[in-house]
């Protein structure tokens, strides 16, 4: 990436960004407090942001936690992704209508609304790169979500300070954010320092930066924010060598391992919810009362679901053994088939948020053990 | 992971969003089987298709479901679809009537490489409603008769009552250069064919196994036993195809319900050859 200039932004300047795009039309959408987690949602201001707040994470395990200073971005990530809001979980495709005995069929898609994402990691730009192949990359695509992903203003954080379950140094995926930004961020905060290192990544984001007459960053403000996020990469708890996976997983159909591995396995399907690549979906069908309107609605589906598979007679995958193989299978092996990369981009959203704490990276780890006794 | 750069992403035509067609015929097949002709209601469109591909065929307010096309490929003004009656939308499906409207999506999915050898033997398998998507194919090749040396289709049904295209059937028969093998799994007191599993057709049928293409539709341990059966006597993996059935909602690689190890069903297939699945379809729950 060419290095653009750098700029120093004083905590609240981040009001000024979001009034920028605010008045221009943008929905701000950020990180805020809601139930006890850090969710995704629209924010007006830095005072909904989750200032001086962090998660705890462990398998099967979340928890705010207070900081002892007031970072913004000091928390990893939560339960949402931003695939919610460019693949909505519910989203109608089509009302049809019935009239004079025919019936006709109309895109109440028209809308056009323009989002800011204010806080992505480096792992969510990869996860929404996944997703634009997925929705945009081949023969078919989604004009849904291609046209809400065309306007959206991304706004990133470097992570500094990865979480207990994060492994995106494995699947090389971040802690640092090299791409797909329209304006980069660096938190810096010291004992007596709290600032941030802004960086343009778009001719939309250098734009900003000139019209907000931000100054330029001085070398050491820089430096300070270079070494906390090269130390990033020290600081992971968890890792795991992804070298082999697609070919390890594939050949490994009938281990007798996957039994074990799925054992506590509820099929509750929280893992592919929070996940922010997995894109399953289904359809539903609704009629009004009178069946003069009909609708066919999206919704997120998932693979840990009976009637994912049904065909006529019967789910292809009945046991929990094979929903949770298809799961992880897919995440870690036949994505790299179907679109040239692994499905998964290190979050550890499935390991926080899976209620029995099944863990996809010790559970790749053994699959390798076991291949290597084989 | 190698995730490049945000490519610039444009937005075609909805491919969700059905096109409306009007039945203009409907014939009862079976007790449980009806065929649709279908017919664009923008007047001057063609429906091009290759013989295997499919539809999602809508059915107002009820839902949508994937169906092969089982008409002539060659006759682009209207579109042909044999339909079981089986649940919630196919039983639907069957009671609309002439005249009424239908949304399509299509044609999606891979096609009977009916290309793929001349001057071969083909022979073609079907149990059931596998007999719908293959029909289109037997079109094609029946015009093309020269293009290849014999033409066989082993067909085989429940009971002589679930028959499909029976009309047909007689006349392929009468044909010098086409050769029709039915058989039913159970037959009725005035049954006098086979009886027996298709299956057991395939040790006697005369073809060349060197020298032969096999197409196969049925249920997929139909189809599992007769790829086997015709490995058995010397065809070659690469020259048999079937064509595979799971849970489609979208029909285009969006909705992942179809997928099957590391392919879409609806995308890469529905129509395999037996060398690209043969190391899945044997495990179970895929
Ligand atoms: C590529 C392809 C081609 C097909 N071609 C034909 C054909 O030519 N003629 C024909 O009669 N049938 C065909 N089928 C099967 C047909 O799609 C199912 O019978 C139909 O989906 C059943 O829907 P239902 O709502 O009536 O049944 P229900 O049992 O009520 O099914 C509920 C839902 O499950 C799904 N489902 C159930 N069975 C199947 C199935 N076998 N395949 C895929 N999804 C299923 C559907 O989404 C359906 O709406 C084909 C299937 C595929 C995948
Ligand atoms: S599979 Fe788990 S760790 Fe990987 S991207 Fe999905 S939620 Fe994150
Ligand atoms: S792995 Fe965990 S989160 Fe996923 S379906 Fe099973 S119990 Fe639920
Ligand atoms: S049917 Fe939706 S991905 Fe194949």
């Amino acid at each position: 990436m060419k290095q653009e200039k750098s700029f120093y932004l004083a905590p609240y300047d981040l009001n000024k960004v979001f009034e920028y795009f605010k008045s221009r039309g943008y929905k701000v959408f950020g990180p805020t407090i809601r139930d006890e987690a850090i969710v995704y949602d629209e924010i007006a201001s830095v005072d909904d942001l989750p200032v001086g707040w962090m998660d705890e994470q462990a398998p099967g395990f979340y928890r705010l936690k207070k900081r002892n200073d007031k970072a913004f971005f000091g928390y990893v990530v939560g339960p949402h992704s931003w695939k919610k809001f460019l693949f909505p979980p519910v989203l109608t495709l089509f009302e049809a209508k019935r009239e004079n005995g025919k019936f006709k069929v109309y895109d109440v898609n028209t809308a056009n609304e323009k989002y800011v994402f204010v806080g992505v990691r480096a792992c969510e730009i990869s996860a929404i790169l996944i997703q634009d192949k997925i929705f945009g990359g081949g023969q078919y695509t989604d004009p849904n979500y291609i046209k809400r992903r065309g306007n959206v203003f991304l706004i990133a954080v470097n992570c500094t300070e990865p979480g207990n379950n994060c492994f995106c140094a494995s699947t090389g995926t971040g802690p640092r954010v090299v791409a797909g930004f329209d304006v980069l961020l660096t938190e810096v905060i010291r004992d007596d320092l709290h600032y941030f290192i802004g960086v343009p990544g778009s001719e939309k984001g250098e734009e900003m930066f000139v019209t907000l007459g931000f100054r330029e960053a001085e070398e050491f403000e820089i430096k300070e924010a270079e070494k906390d996020v090269n130390e990033a990469i020290n600081k992971f708890k968890r890792s795991v060598d992804l070298t082999d996976a697609v070919e390890v997983l594939q050949e490994n159909y009938e281990n007798p391992l996957w039994e074990k591995v799925s054992e506590k396995c509820l099929t509750c399907g929280n893992c592919t919810m929070v996940c922010p690549t997995c894109f399953c979906n289904t359809i539903e069908d609704v009629t009004d009362l009178a069946g003069q309107v009909a609708k066919r609605i999206r919704r997120w589906d998932s693979c840990f679901t009976m009637d994912f598979s049904y065909i006529h007679g019967g789910s292809v995958r009945y046991s929990v053994m094979s929903r949770y193989r298809q799961w992880m299978v897919h995440k870690l092996s036949t994505w790299k088939n179907q679109f040239g990369m692994l499905g998964c981009v290190g979050c550890g959203r499935c390991i926080t948020w899976c209620p029995v704490g099944i863990d996809i990276v010790e559970n790749l780890k053994l699959f390798k053990e076991s291949t290597v006794k084989l | 992971m190698e995730v490049s750069e945000r490519e610039i992403l444009v937005v075609e035509k909805n491919p969700m969003l059905p096109q409306i067609f009007q039945i203009r015929s409907r014939k009862q097949e079976t007790s449980d089987t009806f065929t649709l002709e279908l017919e664009p209601v923008e007047a001057g469109v063609e429906f091009i298709f290759k013989p295997g591909q499919f539809n999602m065929l809508y059915v107002f307010g009820v839902g949508e479901v994937p169906i092969s096309i089982s008409g002539d490929p060659e006759k682009v003004s209207r579109v042909t679809h044999t339909t079981r009656m089986v649940g919630t939308v196919t039983k639907a499906m069957g009671k609309l009537k002439k005249g009424d409207l239908i949304g399509v999506r299509g044609p999606f999915g891979s096609s009977w490489p009916v290309d793929k050898c001349s001057g071969c033997d083909v022979v073609i398998v079907a149990g059931g409603i596998g007999l719908a998507p293959l029909r289109p194919a037997i079109y094609y090749i029946l015009r093309r008769r020269e293009n290849y040396n014999k033409a066989i289709l082993l067909y085989g049904a429940r009971t002589p009552d679930d028959i499909l295209y029976k009309h047909e059937i007689e006349k392929w028969k009468s044909r010098f250069d086409f050769e029709v093998y039915v058989t039913v799994d159970r037959g009725t007191s005035g049954w006098k064919g086979n009886v027996g599993v298709v299956t057991t057709l395939i040790p006697r049928a005369p073809f060349d196994p060197q020298n032969t293409i096999a197409f196969v539709c049925g249920p997929e341990i139909m189809m599992r036993f007769t790829a086997l059966e015709l490995i058995k006597r010397g065809v070659s993996e690469n020259n048999i195809f079937i064509s595979m059935e799971r849970n489609m909602k979208c029909g285009i690689g969006l909705c992942g319900h179809c997928q099957f190890g590391p392919v879409f069903v609806c995308k890469d297939g529905p129509v395999f050859s037996y060398s690209q699945v043969k190391n899945l379809i044997f495990k179970r729950e895929i």
